[in-house]
């Protein structure tokens, strides 16, 4: 007990670092569930059904699947740099979720705040160095697979990573131009407020073309349909992990999500405001989502117990729903029900955020290389810069004015 | 020993290894991989001086833009396994020691140094953090000519480049 509190840093840090991990993993286990579901339902399919009750315990089946393959190494392929490529990609990945906040800095536990792992004054520059490295992942795992396709995605990726790179970063500056700081939950925090005393003050309002701008360079920069031209199967079988079996491949698949997950997150809080609820403090009944909303999918997952599910399914249906019963219920605790509302809208908002990605996907066909290229330096970029400077010239006005 | 401390001496040699790499691999992209490691870990030591804003944009620039650049072309080029020479007698017997030279001189002369004497008596480093708003504050009103100058002299560069590779007519 002593060592804990003579250091509270070292300690909370740790076990926010294990908490996110853990939550981390399922949850990009999950993501692919969803993505295969929803995909799916689009295309009128059922999608995942046999593994468990709803395709439930299909990402357990696909990990230990990808753990029992042959792990491949091609002939003549830089084995250091082979091996380097899927650890970078996904530690990358992952550590850029360290700088995002999940919830308000008020909630705390042993005087430090619990939602964020790194609170730092220039989050966002972080997350930019770190995602500005993740073009290594790709472009070394096709440059040492030592064959012809990985070589020409891992060049096509890298290319393309740079090229939207600038957009994304020039889309962001207006929304740091008008809270005036590079920290997350300051820039959340001066989105707080009500247009009419109920449409919420978020950035999505004044910087529209900047979120339009934003969210398609975040498409093209984690490579997702319809930019995924690094794993074009028509012309490049699989882009630069071609080569990559077993866990190895596995890891760039979490990366993807995890890139996903990231740019989401950002696009939650720079345009979406973050942990706020979009709904104004007097409507105190809203508070109250959370727990119906639980208590809901547990009504629902009940009915689906008794009437649909047969066999094993029942049981795991049981658990579920079970465990959506306890957390709701647990949720209508005055003080639960205090700390989860800044994690519930950050993480609807995601969510929200991450279905978008997927109904494009299911969506849209995708682009040929030299459109791709087009797009990002001759749209793209001049409309984030014209976006830019449109911001500045409104946010200077006033001083401007007053000394004219 | 405290944790920095620890920090500050785990990046230093990783710093030294990744240089000592960078010129001594004979796979392009392996002396560039060397350089970013070499860059990252700057960057870290950048971060214990309390200096956030310069790490991360010396990860941005470096290791994010130029470094990516650098193995793209290396990629671009599929430029094979460096070839050495041996006509230098001069380097191959008198190189290391005059490294050695070379380094020592210069540790010395950063040690006598006014700035080095400022961080050995303890007066150097304790006001190094400042935060993004003052080091904008200072580069966009006191230093705003030379912060201009410089991006004109990038752009002169990025024109030189384009009128060099331009096909002739």
């Amino acid at each position: 007990m002593d060592f804990i509190t003579q250091h509270p840093v070292l300690v909370v840090s740790l076990a926010k670092i294990v908490g996110l991990m853990f939550v981390l993993m399922t949850t990009l286990a999950y993501l692919s569930w969803f993505e295969r579901k929803v995909i799916a339902h689009i295309q009128s399919r059922w999608g995942p059904y046999y593994v468990g009750a709803h395709g439930l315990l299909q990402p357990l089946a696909d990990g230990v699947k990808f753990l029992f393959k042959e792990d491949l190494t091609p002939p003549g392929a830089d084995r250091f740099v082979y091996i380097l490529a899927p650890m970078l990609a996904l530690t990358l990945a992952m550590t850029t979720l360290a700088l995002i906040p999940f919830g308000p800095p008020s909630v705390q536990w042993l005087g430090e705040s619990t939602l964020i792992v790194a609170d730092s004054s220039i989050g966002l520059m972080f997350v930019f160095a770190i995602t500005s490295i993740g073009v290594y992942g790709v472009a070394l795992a096709g440059w040492s697979s030592n064959s012809k396709y990985p070589l020409l995605g891992g060049l096509r990726s890298s290319a393309q990573m740079i090229s939207y790179e600038v957009a994304l970063t020039l889309a962001v500056v207006g929304v740091v131009l008008l809270s005036g700081t590079l920290n997350f939950n300051e820039m959340i925090q001066s989105q707080s407020g009500y247009y009419l005393h109920f449409v919420p003050r978020w950035n999505v309002v004044p910087q529209i073309v900047g979120f339009l701008c934003y969210f398609m360079s975040a498409v093209a920069e984690t490579n997702r349909a319809p930019f995924d031209l690094p794993e074009g199967e028509t012309e490049l079988v699989g882009g630069f992990h071609t080569e990559y079996s077993s866990f190895k491949f596995a890891m760039f698949f979490m990366a993807e999500y995890a890139n996903m997950i990231t740019v989401s997150c950002l696009a939650t809080i720079l345009f979406f405001g973050g942990w706020l609820s979009p709904f104004p403090e007097s409507w105190t009944f809203m508070r109250y989502l959370p727990p119906v909303g639980l208590l809901a999918l547990a009504v629902y997952l009940a009915y689906d117990t008794v009437v649909l599910a047969r066999g094993i399914a029942r049981i795991q249906l049981i658990v579920v729903t079970a465990g959506a019963l306890v957390i709701g219920l647990a949720c209508l605790h005055p003080v639960v029900l205090a700390i989860i509302q800044g994690p519930f809208w950050f993480l609807l908002k995601v969510g929200l955020i991450m279905f978008f990605y997927v109904w494009t996907r299911a969506t849209l066909p995708r682009l040929r290389y030299d459109q791709l290229m087009s797009f990002g330096w001759k749209f793209l970029l001049p409309v984030a810069l014209a976006n830019l400077v449109i911001t500045a010239l409104v946010k200077v006005w006033p001083m401007l004015v007053n000394h004219g | 020993m405290t944790l920095p401390f620890i920090m500050f001496f785990v990046c230093a040699a990783l710093a030294v290894i990744g240089a000592l790499t960078l010129i001594l691999a004979r796979e392009p992209i392996h002396s560039a991989l060397a350089l970013v490691l070499v860059m990252v870990s700057l960057a870290v030591l950048y971060l214990l001086l309390g200096a956030e804003f310069i790490a991360a944009v010396q990860i941005i620039v470096y290791a994010g833009a130029i470094m990516v650049l650098f193995v793209f072309v290396i990629m671009l080029l599929n430029a094979g396994v460096e070839e050495r020479t041996d006509y230098s007698k001069l380097a191959k017997f008198a190189g290391l020691p005059l490294g050695i030279f070379l380094s020592l001189a210069l540790a010395y002369w950063m040690l006598e140094s006014f700035i080095g004497k400022q961080i050995a008596n303890g007066l150097g480093g304790t006001n190094a953090s400042v935060s993004t708003r003052e080091l904008s504050a200072q580069l966009f009103q006191k230093y705003l000519f030379p912060f201009e100058a410089t991006s004109i002299l990038i752009l002169i560069a990025i024109l030189g480049a384009l009128v060099l590779a331009k096909k002739d007519e």
